[in-house]
């Protein structure tokens, strides 16, 4: 059962990653008995799983995601929404109104209009059907305040961190709310434009240097220095 | 130019250019050219030089022409109308329609396209210049731009032309080759697969020409296809670097 890589190694859609007793992991494929890569990425072994980490790649739904997205359409009974994904998602009048909902009565785009930002949760996709949103739970609904950041969705794990360290530290050293769609939509909303131009000058060089070890020490750095210097400016 | 030289191929075995049989035209591959497009690719293979630009998967326009179950690849071939000694109109020749399907045909095999129901991948091949076996440098090119977009892939597609000339089998004809030689053989192939996706023929070979024909595409295509790799590790390179 030999392995064709080297830890982290950058590899192209097809190349042979393993043969034999293995299993295939994210961005890879199985044929016959042999592992290739499915994208272009960095390979990685889990025990016996091959996993690509995708350099490029799109948002693909998954219930129970939470998601940012762009109200594209209000249509008769709800609405359309762009989440970054090959699908369009939909949003139900009887989900965001927390009574039955009657077309004579409502005026949908009263509630939410074309070019509206949501915080929503995938609440049911299939092949079949475009994934379908859900706002009823806390956090969830239309965006009033904030700033909105777009990463490449296979970062957001790294701007998460292991176990949240790097997100718990941004949020901690700004003093922002700091809500990760996994759809590569990020929402910073501080109590000034300033902590939030930090929070997301973190997040970009979070995204440019995914690859990199120690990061979460580094954007620390980064954070604290330019703290003092804004502390500085108001003393001054 | 326009009147057909004596020999195409000397006593020494030299082609008009100054190739040998078995020899590829100088090639050039870059990847990421475009920054409007999902993925993009350029390719100078000799002469020709050829933009590929990939967009998707993304929800079909028209709609009706998505499919319930897979992914619908589109592809469109346009040749430049600046790309030929002659001015060639803009508008989609017969020929281009038909190297659009040809092209689309040879990438399919690739895609996973079971994976993405209802959405659509478009890919555009604009020919800036031609000089003889551009649908093959089209798929090499546009076979790149798909995998730079992120779409995942079965592996990288690369195609390679071989065809007889005064008696000569002879790699990777070029213009004044296919129009004045005996027969042409483009070949898309899939290295890691082992598998043709693309196989056409022009003009009369025996069957053992054929044969020797499609054997010196398919190493031609080994050798584009290290070039292809390392043309798209070049601009994910940066970021490998910075981790080291």
């Amino acid at each position: 059962m030999p392995i064709f890589f080297e830890k982290k190694q950058l590899v192209t859609p097809g190349e042979l990653l393993a043969e034999g007793d293995y299993l295939a992991g994210e961005n890879t494929y199985m044929e016959g008995n042999k592992i290739y890569a499915a994208r272009i990425g960095l390979v990685d072994t889990d025990n016996k799983k091959v996993n690509v980490v995708a350099l490029r790649a799109f948002y693909v739904p998954k219930v129970g995601d939470i998601v940012i997205g762009a109200v594209l359409e209000v249509g008769f009974n709800g609405w359309t929404v762009d989440i970054k994904s090959p699908y369009s998602a939909l949003l139900r009048a009887s989900d965001v109104l927390s009574r039955p909902f009657k077309p004579q009565n409502d005026e949908l785009s009263q509630v939410l209009n074309a070019g509206d930002l949501i915080v929503a949760k995938i609440a049911s996709y299939d092949r079949a059907h475009d994934p379908q949103l859900t706002v009823g739970e806390p956090g969830l609904g239309k965006i009033t305040r904030g700033q909105i950041l777009k990463v490449t969705p296979t970062k957001i794990p790294r701007v998460i961190g292991r176990k949240g360290s790097m997100i718990s530290m941004i949020k901690q050293e700004t003093g922002c709310q700091i809500i990760l769609g996994l759809n590569g939509v990020i929402l910073v909303t501080g109590k000034t434009p300033e902590d939030e131009e930090l929070a997301i000058e973190a997040i970009k060089k979070i995204e440019q240097e995914s690859h990199t070890s120690g990061l979460t020490d580094r954007i620390t750095q980064l954070l604290k220095e330019s703290k003092g210097k804004v502390e500085e400016n108001k003393n001054e | 130019m326009n009147e057909k030289p004596e020999k195409l191929i000397d006593k020494k075995g030299i082609r008009l250019d100054g190739r040998k049989a078995d020899e590829l035209r100088p090639l050039k591959l870059q990847v990421g050219v475009l920054s409007n497009a999902d993925g993009s690719a350029y390719i100078e293979h000799g002469k020709n030089k050829i933009l590929a630009a990939a967009f998707g998967p993304r929800e079909m326009h028209p709609k009706h022409l998505s499919l319930p179950d897979r992914m619908v690849l589109r592809c469109r071939y346009h040749m430049a109308p600046f790309s030929v000694q002659e001015r060639k109109s803009p508008a989609p020749s017969r020929r281009e329609v038909e190297l659009s399907k040809v092209i689309k045909e040879s990438l399919e095999p690739a895609l996973f396209l079971e994976l993405y129901p209802r959405t659509g991948v478009d890919v555009f091949v604009e020919v800036l210049q031609a000089d003889g076996g551009t649908r093959c440098a089209s798929i090499t090119a546009a076979a790149l731009a798909i995998a730079d977009s992120g779409v995942p892939m079965r592996d990288l597609v690369v195609a390679c032309a071989a065809g007889k000339v005064d008696d000569t089998i002879v790699l990777d004809l070029y213009d004044a080759e296919d129009k004045l030689g005996a027969a042409d053989v483009p070949v898309a192939f899939m290295p890691n697969l082992n598998a043709i996706t693309l196989l056409q023929m022009d003009g009369i070979l025996t069957p053992e020409e054929f044969e020797k024909a499609v054997n010196m595409a398919m190493d031609g295509c080994k050798k584009i296809y290290e070039m292809q790799k390392e043309a798209l590790k070049t601009k994910y390179m940066v970021v490998k670097e910075v981790e080291e």
